[in-house]
C-alpha cells in the first residue's frame, strides 16, 4: 500500500513517457535511433527521480517475473539488473548457469523455453557466445534484455555510458570519445560505438593492432558497408588519441590476453595504453574518465586518475540501475 | 530378354564426348547402350524427357554419410537417397565416422551397408592416419585392397607435415590421392566464421583466409618434393585459388575442387540469413561451415578457378546435422551445410545461365560428373592387381553405367529442408527460390528419384 502511495504521488511525472517504443527486445544498440535513446534517457531521468525518494519503488511492473540468466559471473551488471527490476515492483528470480540443468547439459533452447513456460515475461540474459540472445530471441515471447554476450554487445552498459556522458556534457554531437584497450574482445566498445555514433560523437579507438578486430581498421571492410561496424577513428598512440578528447574510457583488459601471445607483458600495456594523469593531460580540461568495471588498477588505469574528480566510474555504476529500470520498464509498457 | 529402357528426346549434354544435342539415351542391362536422335525407338520401356536436360549421374568426391556413428544425422540409407535427389549416381564416403574408416573392416561395412541398403554407388574413402588422430599413418595398403579410393582426414587436416609426405610418398604406391583439408589450426585460432567484417561486427572469432592459404601451399610444395598427387578439398579462398594455379602451370600433381556454397554463398549469409531476424542479425547457425563462407572476392575467384580449370570441379561437402546440433549458440553449433539436394539447383541459380555470372550448363555438368572422377582417377586405376575400373563413370560412353540424371533447368522450386530426404536439415537456403531442378535420376538404369511421373 505504502508503495503504491508513494507511486500515485510521484507516478505522473516519473512515468510519463510520450516516446513512441515498439521494441520487443533490447539486444543492442546497433538498431537504436536517436529518438529511442532519448526515450531512454529521459525515463532514466524519471527513474532517478524515483530512486532518490524515502521509498525508492514503484510498482510500475508489479505481477511481472523477471529472469536474470547469467552464464558468465557477474557482480555489478547481475545486481543493477535485480535491483532495478525489484524497485519497479517486478518478481526476479536469479539464475547462474551454475547449480542449474545448465550444468545437467540442458541446452539453451531447453533452458529459456522452461523459463518461459513457468511464467516468466521478461528475460534478462548474459553468455559468454556472441548472439546467444539473438536465438533466444527468435524462439520466445518474452522480452529479451541482452546483459553482455560475447565480445559482442552490451547495450545497457552503452545506454548507461552514454547517459552518464550526456549529464555532463549535454548534446554529444561533435564530441569526441576516445575508448583504449581490448577493443577486439570488447562488448562495452561494440555497443557504446553504435550508440555514441548514433548521437553524432566523434568516437576513436586506442589498441595495439593485437587488440583491434579485424574489419575495424581502414581497408579492411567495403567502404559504406552499412552492415559492418560503423566508422570510428583507429589509433595505436595513445598520447596522440587523447588529444582534445571529451571522453577517455579504459576497458578492462582480460589478464589472459597475455597467455594467448597478444600483448608481451602487463607492464609494457601499462606503459604504453594505461590512462594515466600524464596521458590525460593531453585531453581537454575536466574531460571524464570512465571504465565499465572491473579495474584492474594500474594496468589499464592509474589508481589516480580512477579516483580523480575526473572519474565517472562510481556514478556509471549508481547510473547503471536507472538505465536498467528504464529499459525494463519502457520494454513491459511497449509490449501492454 | 534384354531390359531396356530409353530416354527418350531429351537434350542429351555428356561432356566427356562433347554431346549436346536432343536425342535419346538408351540402357540396356543397366549400361548406356547408345545415345542417338532415335536410338530409343526400340526399347521395352521409356521416359519421355523432352524440355529436360539428359546427362551422366553427377559424381560427388566429398559426402558425408555419418554411418556408422552418427546415424541420428544420416545414414547410407538416407544419405544415398538424398543424393539420388539430387541427380547423383556415385558419392564418395568421408570416412570421420565413429569409429572413423581406418580399417578394412569399416571400409567393407560402408560397401556392404551401401550395397542392402543404399541408393546409389558408394566409394568410401579411408583416413589417412588412424583414427584421425595425425599420429600415424592407418594401413592405408589395407584400406586399398578393401576398396578404399582415396585418402583423408577430413574435418581434419594431416597437421604434420612430415607425416603428410609419407603418406603421399606411401599412397602414390597404391596409385590412390590424398585428399586434405587445408586449415592450420593454430592459425584459425578456434574461429567459427571467416574472419572478416563480419566477424568484427558480430563478435564471433574469426579463421582467416591465411589459416587455408598456408597448409594449401604446405601440401603443393609436398606435392612437388614427393610427385605424388594431393587433392585440395573444398578450395574456399582467392589466395588458394592463385596457390594451385601456379602449382599446375609448373606441373605439380595437385587437384582441387569447390562446393556449391563455397561458389555462391558469403560470410554475409551468417548475418542476415532467412527471413526477419530479432534485432536484424540472425546468427544463422545453418551457414556456420568449415572452412567457413568468405568474401564475395574469394566467391569470384572460385568461379574463376573452375571456369579455366585450376579447380577441377565441384563437390557438395554434405554434412547433415540433426537440429539439435544447429540449434543452439553459434559457437557450439557444428560445422556443415546439407548439400546433395540443392547442390546443383546453388549453383545454377546463382552463377550459371540465369545467375550473376556465366558458368554455362554443360560447363556445370562436366564439373559434376566427369570431372569429379578424373580428379581423383575415379574408376581408371589398378592397384594391387585388383581391378577398380568403373568404365565410363560420369559419361554416358557406350558401356558406362546407365547412371542418368533428368533436370528441368527452368523449373522454379523453394527449398524446403523439412522435406529433404536427408536427415540433415541443416541449409542456409531455406525458403530460397532456385531455378533449374533435378526431376529424376537413374542409377544402372534403374530410377532410383521420379518426379516425372503423376503420383499414384
Amino acid at each position: 500500500m505504502r508503495e503504491e502511495r508513494s507511486a500515485a504521488a510521484g507516478g505522473a511525472v516519473a512515468l510519463d513517457v510520450k516516446w513512441a517504443w515498439t521494441r520487443r527486445h533490447v539486444l543492442d544498440l546497433d538498431d537504436f535511433s536517436r529518438p529511442e535513446i532519448d526515450a531512454v534517457m529521459e525515463t532514466t531521468d524519471a527513474m532517478k527521480e524515483v530512486l532518490a525518494r524515502e521509498v525508492p519503488r514503484v510498482p510500475a511492473l508489479r505481477g511481472k517475473t523477471i529472469v536474470t540468466l547469467f552464464y558468465e559471473a557477474s557482480t555489478r551488471t547481475r545486481a543493477s539488473f535485480e535491483l532495478a527490476a525489484k524497485a519497479l515492483g517486478a518478481d526476479v528470480i536469479n539464475i547462474a548457469a551454475s547449480g542449474s540443468s545448465v550444468q545437467k547439459g540442458e541446452s539453451l533452447y531447453d533452458t529459456v523455453r522452461t523459463l518461459q513456460a513457468v511464467g516468466a515475461q521478461m528475460l534478462v540474459m548474459r553468455h559468454g557466445s556472441s548472439g546467444a540472445p539473438y536465438l533466444v530471441a527468435r524462439h520466445v515471447e518474452m522480452n529479451v534484455v541482452n546483459a553482455g554476450d560475447g565480445w559482442h554487445a552490451h547495450p545497457t552498459q552503452g545506454l548507461l555510458d552514454i547517459y552518464t556522458m550526456r549529464s555532463h556534457l549535454g548534446d554529444l554531437r561533435g564530441k569526441r570519445v576516445v575508448i583504449v584497450g581490448d577493443i577486439a574482445h570488447s562488448r562495452v566498445a561494440r555497443s557504446n560505438i553504435w550508440g555514441l555514433t548514433a548521437l553524432g560523437a566523434d568516437v576513436a579507438v586506442c589498441a595495439p593492432p593485437t587488440l583491434l578486430p579485424f574489419g575495424m581498421r581502414p581497408g579492411e571492410a567495403p567502404a559504406e558497408e552499412p552492415l559492418a561496424l560503423p566508422r570510428v577513428t583507429v589509433e595505436t598512440d595513445l598520447d596522440r588519441a587523447v588529444e582534445g578528447a571529451d571522453v577517455v574510457m579504459a576497458l578492462r583488459l582480460q589478464l589472459e590476453r597475455m597467455t594467448s601471445g597478444l600483448l608481451p607483458s602487463l607492464r609494457e600495456y601499462a606503459r604504453l595504453y594505461q590512462v594515466n594523469e600524464e596521458r590525460l593531460a593531453r585531453a581537454r580540461t575536466g574531460a571524464l574518465v570512465m571504465h565499465p568495471g572491473p579495474m584492474n588498477e594500474g594496468v589499464e588505469i592509474s589508481p589516480a586518475v580512477a579516483r580523480s574528480l575526473q572519474s565517472t566510474i562510481e556514478e556509471q555504476v549508481t547510473n547503471g540501475v536507472a538505465v536498467r529500470m528504464a529499459v525494463l520498464y519502457l520494454l513491459a509498457r511497449g509490449k501492454a | 530378354m534384354t531390359a531396356s529402357l530409353a530416354v527418350r528426346g531429351g537434350r542429351v549434354i555428356d561432356p566427356a564426348n562433347g554431346l549436346d544435342a536432343v536425342a535419346d539415351v538408351l540402357i540396356e542391362d543397366g549400361r548406356v547402350a547408345g545415345v542417338g536422335r532415335d536410338a530409343g525407338k526400340d526399347a521395352v520401356d521409356s521416359i519421355d524427357a523432352s524440355g529436360l536436360v539428359v546427362c551422366p549421374g553427377f559424381v560427388d568426391i566429398h559426402t558425408h554419410l555419418r554411418q556408422p556413428g552418427f546415424e541420428h544425422k544420416e545414414t547410407i540409407a538416407s544419405g544415398t537417397l538424398a543424393a539420388a535427389r539430387g541427380g547423383f549416381t556415385t558419392v564418395c564416403a568421408m570416412p570421420n565416422t565413429e569409429p572413423a574408416a581406418d580399417s578394412a573392416a569399416a571400409i567393407e561395412f560402408v560397401l556392404r551397408t551401401a550395397q542392402a541398403e543404399g541408393a546409389v554407388r558408394v566409394l568410401p574413402i579411408g583416413c589417412v592416419t588412424k583414427g584421425r588422430a595425425g599420429k600415424e599413418l592407418a594401413e592405408l595398403a589395407e584400406l586399398a585392397e578393401a576398396g578404399a579410393v582415396a585418402f583423408s582426414d577430413d574435418g581434419s587436416p594431416v597437421f604434420d607435415p612430415h607425416l603428410m609426405r609419407r603418406a603421399l610418398e606411401y599412397a602414390s604406391m597404391l596409385g590412390l590421392p590424398v585428399i586434405d583439408h587445408c586449415e592450420d589450426a593454430a592459425l584459425a585460432a578456434g574461429g567459427v566464421m571467416h574472419e572478416g567484417w563480419v566477424a568484427a561486427r558480430l563478435g564471433l572469432r574469426g579463421a582467416p583466409a591465411a589459416a587455408e592459404e598456408a597448409m594449401v601451399a604446405r601440401d603443393i610444395a609436398l606435392a612437388e618434393l614427393t610427385g605424388s598427387r594431393v587433392h585440395i578439398a573444398h578450395v574456399s579462398t582467392a589466395g588458394s585459388v592463385e596457390l594451385i594455379r601456379a602449382a599446375k602451370a609448373r606441373g605439380v600433381p595437385v587437384s582441387a575442387e569447390v562446393t556449391p556454397h563455397h561458389l555462391t554463398l558469403t560470410h554475409e549469409a551468417v548475418l542476415t540469413g532467412p527471413g526477419e531476424a530479432p534485432g536484424g542479425l540472425a546468427y544463422d547457425t545453418n551457414a556456420k561451415v568449415n572452412p567457413p563462407l568468405r568474401t564475395p572476392e574469394d566467391a569470384a575467384a572460385c568461379l574463376a578457378g573452375l571456369l579455366d580449370g585450376t579447380i577441377d570441379c565441384v563437390a557438395t561437402d554434405h554434412a547433415p546435422h540433426a537440429i539439435e546440433d544447429k540449434l543452439c549458440e553459434f559457437d557450439d553449433a557444428a560445422f556443415g551445410i546439407s548439400g546433395l539436394e540443392t547442390a546443383f539447383a546453388l549453383v545454377h541459380d546463382a552463377v550459371g545461365a540465369h545467375g550473376r555470372a556465366p558458368l554455362p550448363l554443360p560447363t556445370l555438368i562436366e564439373k559434376l560428373t566427369v570431372a569429379p572422377g578424373r580428379a581423383l582417377r575415379l574408376g581408371s586405376g589398378q592397384a594391387l592387381g585388383l581391378d577398380r575400373r568403373i568404365e565410363g563413370l560420369g559419361t554416358l560412353s557406350p558401356g558406362a553405367p546407365g547412371d542418368v540424371a533428368l533436370i528441368d533447368p527452368k523449373a522454379e522450386w523453394t527449398v524446403e529442408p523439412e522435406r529433404f530426404a536427408s536427415k540433415g536439415r541443416n541449409t542456409p537456403l531455406a525458403g530460397r527460390t532456385l531455378r533449374g531442378r533435378v526431376v529424376a535420376t537413374l542409377y544402372g538404369g534403374k530410377a532410383v528419384f521420379d518426379s516425372t511421373r503423376g503420383r499414384p
